[in-house]
């Protein structure tokens, strides 16, 4: 392997701690826990302070949608008495597209303050254009590095057009083709520019998606009186899921249930070259969201601020056609255009509403916005173009990299549960991986409130799970 | 195609050749190099299509690369149409029909 590879690496560290201006080891205990929840208070800052920053950049207080014709169609297909409202938070108004601003606005206006002159995102999502736009507002340069080829040089038009619009925000997008070195041109970049990690996983970053929980709140006790019975976020880095949870507590929402849910692209591997453009989904999908719920410091930080596992009360996954299939119809029957990434939370809630109670509601709680090559049209053509049959039929059936099956009839949606225990039992192990730590009989109590807390689990559940791994 | 001083342009360089990759890639990918791509205003006074040249990128950084196109411009779309997404807009469109009356 490269020598330079291998230098730069060994600098990571040493590299992060200037390029984001956090001392993590001040949270560390030297086991396995660290205080979170301090780093998320001294780091992060508070809501108020948020609101303004975000107010300053026109970030936020988004429209609150009633769907009702999708709520129509839900009850009709529910049992008598059953199909909760369905209410939609439409974070594509946001200035970039896309509820990444809120990540974008902390993350820029503190780079700002900390003297930085420009920032840089690793991303091939919607960040990228968050940070740029951000970036812009605020007077600063900006680089966005992409993975966005396979070796054929061929790219998923969604990525291509994010790619659009950062250059039409301003940024430097820097393209790469697959592969885990991404991660070393990021490293490369910051020590070469000196700029500042505009990571999607520090507590600034993090703490910007608190507003959305929050407005979320007051908007639902607006429109229906009371706080919704339950949110669906779609999950993938843990951020999204993690910043709106800690914004509903705050609001005092703290009976909502919050609901994960992802594209199942099971089978397909991230880091493969010639699975790269087998997945018709970029993000949102199980092949980040069960590593990244699992393992949440496997992010570019030494610490994220994500931990999904603390607040996550479900967790399903969907198909691709079935997402595909709620992005046509939410654009049919709610006159709303949106892109088929941020649905992925839709068509879950569209399965979820129909065995709660009518008097219950339940609330999807992003959107994206669309275009060229971010729209179900190109998607389904590029799929098609690259070998994957696609055809109406029933979604059970998809096989992720082969097929992708647009439910014949809605009625044939459905959702499905990953087992929470099995993934926080994965959580722990890994936990316990990273000390090496081989009998567990060193464990401080700090260390097991830490895994409880991480597994949103009781202090009991975890010593047996501890037991477990044991045997 | 010549490229002059100051055209804006695409690169393409090779930052690790197949099977110098980083341990632990898959070997689909370990078998193929990573590449990468990046825009910026030509610096030297001309140069042909896959020549090495150097550019300054728009936030001023100066990278080498193999020349690739001037004037890049964007090539995605629509797409194509999809027949079975019309057949989904017309069942919709019944069904919710038949839930008003």
């Amino acid at each position: 392997m490269n020598n330079n590879y291998l230098k730069l690496m060994k600098r990571k560290n040493e590299i992060m701690k200037k390029s984001v201006g956090i001392d993590y080891s001040l949270f560390e205990s030297g086991s396995i826990a660290f205080d979170y929840e301090a780093m998320m208070e001294k780091v992060g800052y508070s809501l108020d302070e948020i609101r303004k920053i975000q107010e300053e950049t026109g970030v936020g207080n988004t429209p609150m949608y009633e769907l009702r014709n999708l709520t129509k169609l839900a009850r009709s297909l529910a049992p008598t008495g059953k199909g909760a409202k369905i209410f939609l938070k439409d974070e594509a108004s946001n200035p970039s597209g896309s509820f990444k601003a809120r990540r974008a606005a902390t993350a820029v206006y503190h780079a700002k303050k900390l003297g930085f002159t420009g920032v840089i995102a690793a991303t091939s999502g919607n960040y990228g254009a968050a940070v740029a736009s951000q970036a812009a507002m605020r007077g600063m340069n900006c680089i966005i590095v992409q993975e966005c080829y396979d070796s054929e040089g061929k790219g998923q038009p969604e990525i291509i057009e994010k790619a659009r619009k950062c250059e039409a925000l301003g940024a430097e997008v820097v393209q790469l083709s697959v592969g885990p070195e991404l991660f070393y041109t990021f490293l490369k970049l910051l020590e070469e520019t000196g700029y500042f990690n505009a990571s999607l996983y520090t507590p600034f970053g993090i703490a910007g998606v608190e507003t959305l929980g929050y407005e979320l709140s007051q908007q639902m006790i607006d429109h229906t009186g009371k706080n919704p019975d339950a949110v669906v976020i779609t999950n993938a880095g843990g951020g999204n899921l993690t910043g709106t949870a800690r914004g509903l507590i705050k609001a005092g929402a703290d009976k909502t249930e919050i609901i994960a849910a992802s594209v199942n692209l099971k089978g397909l591997h991230m880091a493969s070259d010639r699975d790269f453009n087998k997945k018709s989904f970029t993000t949102g999908h199980t092949g980040f969201g069960i590593p990244f719920t699992t393992v949440p410091d496997r992010s570019d930080v030494p610490r994220s601020a994500a931990r999904p596992l603390r607040y996550m009360d479900r967790y399903v996954t969907v198909n691709q056609g079935e997402v595909f299939y709620m992005t046509e119809a939410l654009a049919q029957l709610e006159g709303l255009e949106r892109g088929p990434a941020g649905n992925v939370s839709l068509a879950a809630s569209f399965v979820i509403a129909q065995n709660m109670g009518e008097n219950q509601t339940i609330v999807v709680q992003e959107t994206e916005y669309t275009g060229a090559g971010k729209h179900i049209q190109p998607q389904l053509t590029f799929a098609r173009n690259n070998g994957i049959e696609i055809s109406l039929g029933n979604p059970i059936d998809e096989v992720p990299g082969k097929t992708i099956i647009l439910p014949a009839h809605p009625s044939i949606i459905k959702v499905l549960d990953l087992d929470l225990d099995k993934l926080r039992l994965s959580l722990i192990k890994n936990s316990l991986k990273e000390i090496n730590n081989e009998n567990y009989k060193n464990l401080t109590d700090k260390d097991i409130k830490f895994l409880a807390d991480e597994t949103k689990s009781s202090i009991k559940t975890v010593k047996n799970f501890i037991k477990d791994i044991a045997l | 195609m010549i490229a002059k001083k100051g055209d804006w342009v695409r690169i393409h360089s090779i930052l690790m050749e197949a099977g110098n990759r980083a341990t632990g890639v898959p070997a689909d990918t370990s078998n193929v190099p990573y590449e990468l791509w990046d825009k910026g205003f030509l610096i030297s006074d001309k140069a042909e299509i896959g020549e090495e040249v150097e550019i300054e990128t728009i936030t001023g950084r100066k990278i080498k690369g193999t020349l690739l196109e001037t004037n890049p411009s964007y090539g995605h779309d629509f797409g194509e149409f999809i027949p079975e997404i019309i057949l989904i807009d017309k069942q919709l469109k019944a069904i919710m029909g038949g839930l008003a009356q």
